[in-house]
């Protein structure tokens, strides 16, 4: 799950990450109260979407006055901003940051990963921040900075002053950075993140070091017991599909093709998608069913594939298990009853009791078509949606 | 033989009483695995399906002997199901339930180092199918009629795609030794690595199939090693061609985020690594066959 650039600072700044002084504002005139709030004579207002690259797609901008603030705020609010991560689509902006704007000595980056190979909380850090870190990164490899936290123990002192002494910091600025990175281990690990990325890390004219921009990222299935967290998620930032998949315990990717799928088990989602592509398709979604492949979840399945405009056949393949076909069969067979499906069905069952779900789905008299084998179901979906 | 789990495995069960507890333990025993009883705590004392009740895994193991717990506890007490196991001496743990958080697989692969190699836990999942060693023992979930015994181990990271290779492989007329589900999730208990090094110890194993998925180092890191320390065939597939970066595809670890973590990658290593890549699901069976084939000594065994 990921939260907006002024959550992430309001939590980061409970565990003593230094943020700059800002709040959110819904509207041009709390983005004035906002300006007169934090003070000063330079703010920028940052669209808060859930993406990066806000800045290049122009979704940050310098103010200078209480009507450049107000400007700023009517130009973006409303508006979909389309960035290089966000796809063409883009994502609205209802909210933004108002911020006191800073001059700004060194930017640094400062990132915390749950790495996968080691298994481990990983801190990285480079002595140079900022908009193109990727490149960055690329171009001065021996710069980045590495420290693995031992999980028995926790982040310790030594490590986060390593990270700091490493980035060439005068030592007014390592005890800020040390506090910085050690606040953001704390977060990371008190909320169950699985990324938090400060960067730029600034040092402004004044020695002062603060987190300008941060992002963080938390682990859905660690939700349950960080109610303060689970509550910032913002569905305008999400494929309505996709939430309403989630609230019927379904796991939905929508993707660009005209295949839909409705599968259990994500491996054999992926599979199955796999082979529509081998027989010259392309899948309109990811969808798994999961285990339990009740009527009302098929049938769910079917509302939520038909959703999109996009779909010109669907293929259900279902490998049933502890799931007994026959029982499956009989969703597939009332979820069509009641759902409406005008486009070109092909169903795949496999497993227990087989040959009795393939029996339901030819005396259902429903014009589906049916197949044995993942190869024989890829190609008939493929030739369905041909003819479609 | 077959590896981590046979007939004479004393088997429990974390989580006995409860409603998956029970099916699964049914099925479980039905296929011939010896559950020898189960932990529900507060429940010590009672029967379940004719089988002892214990308030803790310590007087599990103190009374029955047991080496080897199903978990199907709900994910927010998984963690702490799976420590006390390793803490009780269980030395084969399999994790069926799914949601774990990652820190705390995290923190519960970081207890298990605390204990010397020889008495060391094996965990298998979480997120998986669990286990089976066809013909003789399974811990999971799988319908064990799928399997057909032969000389061949599987290691697959999804459950319903480890069903799949299991019956295009039936309906040719290829078995299996052992079927391992090392799970969904970013961080797993058992590695393909951990797996392979089992299968190649294996006498009765003769290949061995490895089904991985986008997301993570450890399909690469599986290649490397059939590399260099195997002497088996290895058969290889990668599910998730059409996945896009950055979209978590149903499994937790199953996410493209970093150079090397998509489905055509991993499988160009796998190539590269020696390893036969299955040109498509649908020819997992095929591929399998066709490997066995090209070992002239170790004719295709099949049995039941």
């Amino acid at each position: 799950m990921d939260i907006h650039e002024y959550q992430a600072k309001e939590l980061l700044s409970g565990f003593g990450v230094p943020v700059p002084k800002g709040g959110v504002a819904y509207s041009a005139e709390q983005a004035v109260y906002r300006a007169t709030e934090v003070g000063g004579t330079r703010w920028v207002v940052k669209a808060q979407i859930h993406s990066g690259a806000r800045g290049k797609a122009g979704g940050v901008k310098l103010c200078t006055t209480d009507a450049d603030v107000r400007q700023a705020a009517k130009d973006l609010l409303g508006k979909t901003l389309v960035t290089i991560q966000t796809g063409p689509e883009g994502l609205p902006v209802h909210r933004l940051l108002v911020e006191q704007a800073l001059p700004i000595e060194r930017e640094l980056y400062v990132g915390l990963v749950l790495d996968r190979k080691r298994e481990r909380i990983v801190v990285v850090a480079h002595p140079h921040g900022g908009m193109e870190i990727e490149e960055i990164v690329q171009r001065e490899p021996a710069a980045i900075l590495r420290e693995e936290v031992e999980p028995a123990v926790g982040m310790q002192g030594f490590q986060a002053r390593e990270l700091a002494f490493g980035l060439g910091l005068a030592p007014l600025q390592v005890s800020q950075v040390v506090t910085a990175i050690l606040g953001a281990y704390r977060a990371f690990r008190e909320l169950d993140a699985t990324m938090v990325e400060i960067n730029p890390l600034v040092v402004t004219d004044h020695g002062q070091v603060l987190a300008l921009d941060v992002k963080m990222s938390f682990d859905d299935n660690a939700m349950f017991r960080r109610p303060n967290v689970a509550e910032l998620r913002d569905y305008a930032q999400e494929d309505p599909r996709e939430a309403e998949a989630a609230e019927h315990g379904l796991n939905y990717v929508a993707l660009d093709g005209d295949i839909g799928c409705i599968i259990n088990g994500a491996g054999l989602a992926m599979a199955t998608m796999d082979m529509i592509k081998h027989a010259g398709g392309e899948p309109a979604n990811f969808l798994d069913i999961g285990g339990g492949a009740s009527p009302d979840r098929v049938a769910a399945a079917f509302r939520l594939v038909l959703s999109d405009q996009k779909v010109r056949a669907i293929l259900v393949n279902v490998f049933a298990g502890i799931n007994r076909c026959d029982w499956v069969a009989q969703g597939v067979v009332q979820a069509v009853r009641e759902v409406q499906v005008a486009v070109p069905l092909v169903v795949r069952l496999a497993g227990t009791n087989v040959e009795e779900g393939r029996r339901i789905l030819a005396d259902s008299g429903l014009p589906i078509v049916t197949a044995d084998t993942l190869s024989e179901a890829a190609e008939r979906v493929v030739t369905a949606r041909n003819a479609a | 033989m077959t590896i981590l789990l046979d007939e004479k495995t004393r088997v429990i069960v974390q989580g006995f009483t409860g409603d998956k507890g029970t099916f699964h333990a049914k099925e479980m025993i039905a296929y011939g695995t010896n559950v020898v009883g189960g932990v529900t705590p507060g429940k010590g004392g009672t029967k379940h399906l004719e089988r002892p009740v214990f308030n803790t895994v310590k007087e599990a193991v103190a009374d029955t002997g047991a080496a080897a717990s199903l978990i199907l506890v709900p994910a927010p007490f998984c963690a702490d199901a799976i420590m006390e196991a390793a803490d009780a001496g269980i030395r084969l743990v399999v994790t069926i339930t799914d949601g774990v958080p990652a820190q705390d697989m995290m923190r519960v692969k970081r207890y298990l180092w605390r204990y010397a190699k020889e008495r060391r836990t094996t965990l298998i999942g979480p997120n998986c199918a669990g286990i089976i060693s066809v013909g003789r023992a399974m811990m999971g979930i799988m319908p064990g009629h799928i399997y057909g015994r032969g000389p061949v181990g599987v290691v697959t990271r999804s459950g319903t795609l480890g069903y799949e290779a299991a019956s295009q492989m039936k309906a040719l007329g290829v078995g299996m030794t052992t079927s391992v589900g090392i799970g969904g999730d970013p961080i797993n208990g058992s590695s393909f690595v951990d797996i392979l090094a089992l299968f190649e110890q294996d006498s009765e194993t003769e290949a061995v199939m490895m089904i991985g998925e986008i997301g993570g180092p450890q399909e690469a890191d599986a290649a490397l090693f059939v590399k260099t320390q195997m002497t088996k065939p290895v058969i290889g597939y990668v599910a998730g061609l059409t996945a896009p970066k950055g979209r978590r595809m149903g499994h937790a670890g199953a996410i493209i985020s970093a150079f090397g973590d998509t489905a055509a990658e991993k499988a160009e290593i796998m190539r590269s690594a020696g390893l036969i890549v299955a040109p498509s699901p649908a020819e997992l069976g095929a591929t399998v066959v066709r490997a066995l084939r090209q070992q002239p000594s170790r004719p295709v065994m099949v049995q039941g």
